[in-house]
């Protein structure tokens, strides 16, 4: 009688590298590893030998030498005396900015487009249905360029506010008399505080004080409404009677930040026209406006895409469950069908918002110094470092990227649906 | 007894439902006016329409499209709309919508590229619709007769037009009596772009094309013995030695033999919608085998493999397309031996194939992971060896869910390729609009360039989206 033996013991032959499964994944990733370093050192090594035949090497104290160029638009406290490293962090600030409001915007827009998209209008629907297509299919830089060519060739000038020889000025400024469009930028009403607390200022940090104060106020006040209302919700578990919370909220929300920005010395200064341009208040540039319009207007119509796609996932029997209970059509949208469509539509719409983000670099087109614009543009055309600026560039905006997804996926694992 | 029971034997014609409930009244309070709210959504609707066309609609009816300069336009709408009339100047378009198309391409030699944009479609109709050969034909022949139009209004010389009139009369026999035939067409389609559209010798392009013939031979004869993945090397390695030692000797000697020579065109005659074409349609092409190795490799069990893949694709999603084209036009020299020094336009199709191959792997790692789990297990278990499963199981299934993803990126990439304006090519929208206003006979004019190339890519852009989803609907198998 035959015995199943056990298989005969094979001597390790040079061939199992290949043919035998348990070798063939380490061959194949020892091959990898030797190829890839082999690559890598061709890089480097010419790199090196192109970096000695010009004479350069790898140094970043460039960063801390005077920039000796103007940047319109700052943030922070900045002249050309500062360092590059200062006018680098003037426009991270700078791209920050336009993705920030450039995110609000046009969420706030696709979200209202995308569900006028899908109302039982029929003129309302068509209306966005155009909207939604011409934006999504004409390249993001159109925008950009033709809302700044507008900007800086259709706005009246300066001297047209000034009434002419018949009493009538040829332009007007707009929202009672707050807000003057030009052709040189748009200038709006400056917050200031006559009685601000003492600034932080270093090279390398650099604090409002008083701005960051009244933030820090009323995101604390906010904080405290929440705890009233969930002791509100609280109280109405164990009793069944919710307590009046809205006098107590108001008190919180408004008080606090209002007696903070009465006692610094809030006040608004508008701008007026005084010789041949417009003094006081802000002027916001043309770049900054164009590039901001242009990001929003394009992707409100890719937010509002993603919005309808999402509305729809939510299927038919839930809106109907909802009219068989009696909630009326606003209600049912928003207690119903939103709070299911929202966990599809945050995954494309982080995406969305990362691509906006990256987009902000598009203010080359109209000369828009943010980091591109700064660390990629100037910086580099003046030191001649392009290795150094460009390794730190794609390094800033990956950290950008990485940190918005990091924040955007934690608020995602929140909404999505908790599967037990 | 008489009878008296009364039996209605035809039936009465049922009466018109009430005026309200028909035909456009009915549409309109169904659709327009169901409700308060609804009303004046209507009525602000139809009020924003109204001010738009009312700013809008005189502009575009007093276009002109007869004049020299922007003043000539000007003054010719004043004459004939009253001085305040406001018209568009659709003459810059007539005079110089070869700019836009062709950049600064001589004018003699417009029929390459747009021979070349034909054979684009003659190549892409086999792919597009493999399973629907009406539509191949309908394609290929509306693609010829739209050829045989163009060349006409170009005026080229008899010689030329004989030849390719000849040929894309040719190619649509092809596609009557054998359409799948068509596909070798797409095979060469590269080969044959960079012969017409750059020019120089033929044989330049076809011992570039004969590399991958040496890849095949190499492969077929070691195949047996070695294995997929060792051939495949050997085969890499054989035609890189070709295309290092052999392919430039044995091209010159062919040429001095008979050289089909075209007059060869530098990079920097590349301009407009051409420019566009070329770095979108070949970023994306060469950047979909790439992608899928990435996703491939991004779900491998071997670590190092799937780092390397993430890294790659983590950080080119991470960064703005723009600095990857700084990269082609300031950093790409650092990393390459001294003195080497080659084509703008090659090395931002590099890194923007680079761009899109992380974009397409993430699409093609989506439609791997809508596959079911049975599906690789089905393959094991029949003894595939891994790359058959991918071949014969995975790919197929995986790359119908990933075209219209595909698709989409393609658009996006199209769209982004006006950015190249910025490493110094001329791309339509800012490289040629720049070119044309700073002419002084346009100065000041932007409505009407603008307005033409957002046109074009609209056009572009839309249709593929409808393609991508028709594509969809077709392969939607799960019936729900």
């Amino acid at each position: 009688m035959a015995l199943a033996a056990d298989a005969p013991k094979q001597s390790f032959r040079l061939g199992m590298l290949i043919y035998d499964t348990r070798y063939r994944a380490i061959t194949i990733q020892v091959i990898v590893l030797i190829l890839v370093l082999l690559f890598v050192g061709w890089l480097l090594d010419n790199a090196r030998m192109n970096l000695a035949l010009k004479g350069k090497d790898i140094d970043f104290s460039f960063l801390w030498r005077r920039a000796g160029y103007d940047i319109e638009q700052n943030l922070i406290p900045y002249t050309n005396d500062s360092s590059h490293f200062r006018a680098i962090l003037v426009g991270l600030l700078n791209t920050l900015v336009v993705a920030f409001f450039g995110c609000i915007f046009s969420t706030v827009i696709g979200v209202f487009f995308g569900v006028l998209r899908l109302s039982k209008n029929w003129i309302v629907s068509r209306m966005m249905v155009i909207y939604i297509e011409v934006f999504r299919n004409v390249p993001l830089l159109l925008w950009i360029v033709l809302v700044y060519v507008v900007f800086s060739e259709v706005m009246p000038q300066p001297k047209d506010f000034r009434p002419g020889a018949d009493g009538v000025a040829k332009a007007s400024m707009w929202l009672w008399d707050s807000m003057a469009i030009t052709n040189r930028g748009t200038n709006i009403p400056a917050p200031l505080l006559t009685r601000p607390l003492p600034d932080l200022d270093t090279a390398a940090l650099s604090l409002n004080t008083s701005l960051w104060f009244v933030i820090i106020l009323f995101a604390v006040s906010v904080w405290l409404n929440r705890k009233i209302v969930q002791q509100a919700t609280k109280v109405q578990e164990a009793t069944g009677i919710r307590p009046t919370t809205w006098w107590k909220s108001l008190l919180i929300l408004i008080v606090p930040t209002v007696a903070a920005l009465v006692l610094m010395g809030f006040h608004l200064d508008y701008p007026v026209l005084a010789g041949f341009n417009f003094k006081g208040g802000i002027n916001v540039a043309h770049a900054f406006s164009a590039l901001l319009v242009g990001l929003t207007l394009y992707y409100a119509a890719v937010i509002a895409e993603t919005v309808r796609a999402g509305i729809q996932a939510v299927s038919r029997g839930q809106s109907e469950a909802a009219f068989a209970l009696g909630l009326q059509p606003g209600r049912t949208m928003s207690l119903v069908i939103l709070p299911q469509a929202l966990r599809v539509i945050i995954p494309p719409l982080i995406s969305q918002f990362l691509s906006l983000t990256k987009d902000t670099s598009l203010g080359i087109a109209v000369s828009y110094l943010d980091l591109r614009g700064t660390l990629g543009g100037i910086t580099l055309n003046q030191t001649g470092r392009e290795l150094e600026c460009m390794m730190l560039l794609m390094l800033t905006y990956l950290l950008i990227s990485l940190i918005i997804s990091a924040v955007m996926n934690a608020y995602n694992a929140s909404v999505k649906l908790k599967e037990r | 007894m008489s009878d008296i029971s009364y039996v209605r034997d035809s039936m009465l014609p049922p009466s018109e439902p009430p005026g309200a409930q028909t035909g456009v009244v009915k549409w309109m309070r169904e659709n327009l006016f169901s409700g308060l709210s609804n009303t004046v959504l209507t009525l602000v609707g139809v009020a924003a329409i109204y001010y738009f066309l009312q700013l809008v609609l005189p502009w575009l009816l007093h276009g002109v499209w007869y004049a020299n300069s922007l003043s000539e336009c000007r003054s010719i709408i004043a004459e004939n709309y009253g001085p305040n009339a406001s018209g568009a100047c659709w003459a810059v378009i007539r005079l110089r919508w070869y700019q836009f198309v062709f950049g600064f391409y001589p004018p003699e030699l417009w029929w390459r590229p747009t021979l070349n944009f034909a054979l684009l479609f003659v190549a892409l109709a086999p792919a597009l619709f493999s399973d629907n050969l009406r539509m191949v034909r309908i394609m290929v022949g509306v693609v010829a007769a739209l050829y045989l139009l163009a060349l006409v209004c170009l005026s080229t010389t008899p010689l030329i037009f004989v030849v390719t009139a000849v040929l894309i009369a040719a190619l649509f026999g092809v596609s009557v009596v054998a359409p799948m035939q068509l596909i070798w067409v797409t095979l060469l389609f590269p080969f044959i772009t960079i012969y017409l559209l750059w020019g120089g010798s033929v044989w330049s392009s076809a011992m570039g094309l004969a590399g991958f013939g040496v890849l095949a031979v190499v492969y077929r004869l070691t195949n047996d013995r070695l294995g997929v993945v060792v051939a495949t090397g050997v085969g890499v390695v054989a035609a890189i030695l070709w295309w290092i030692f052999l392919a430039g000797p044995v091209a010159g000697g062919l040429a001095s033999v008979l050289a089909f020579r075209l007059e060869p065109m530098d990079s920097d005659r590349f301009g407009g919608f051409l420019l566009a074409f070329v770095i979108g349609v070949s970023s994306i092409s060469i950047s979909l085998p790439i992608g899928i190795l990435l996703a491939l490799g991004r779900q491998s069990d071997m670590l190092l493999i799937r780092s390397l893949s993430i890294g790659f694709i983590e950080f080119v999603r991470g960064v703005p397309l723009i600095t990857m084209l700084f990269t082609a036009s300031l950093l790409l020299g650092y990393f390459l031996p001294p003195q080497t020094n080659f084509d703008l336009i090659l090395r931002v199709v590099i890194l923007v194939t680079f761009f899109a191959a992380a974009y397409n792997a993430e699409v093609v790692r989506g439609g791997l992971a809508a596959l079911a789990r049975g599906q690789y297990e089905a393959a094991d278990a029949l003894g595939l060896d891994y790359w058959q499963a991918q071949r014969l199981i995975i790919m197929p299934q995986a790359l119908k869910v990933a075209i219209p993803g595909i698709v989409t990126n393609f658009i996006g990439l199209f769209k982004d390729t006006t950015l190249v304006n910025f490493v110094g090519l001329r791309d339509p929208l800012i490289g040629i609009t720049a070119v044309v206003r700073s002419d002084l006979d346009w100065k000041g004019i932007y409505w009407e360039p603008y307005i033409f190339v957002g046109g074009v890519f609209f056009l572009a852009c839309y249709g593929m989206s409808r393609y991508s989803m028709y594509l969809e609907r077709k392969l939607k198998t799960d019936h729900r």
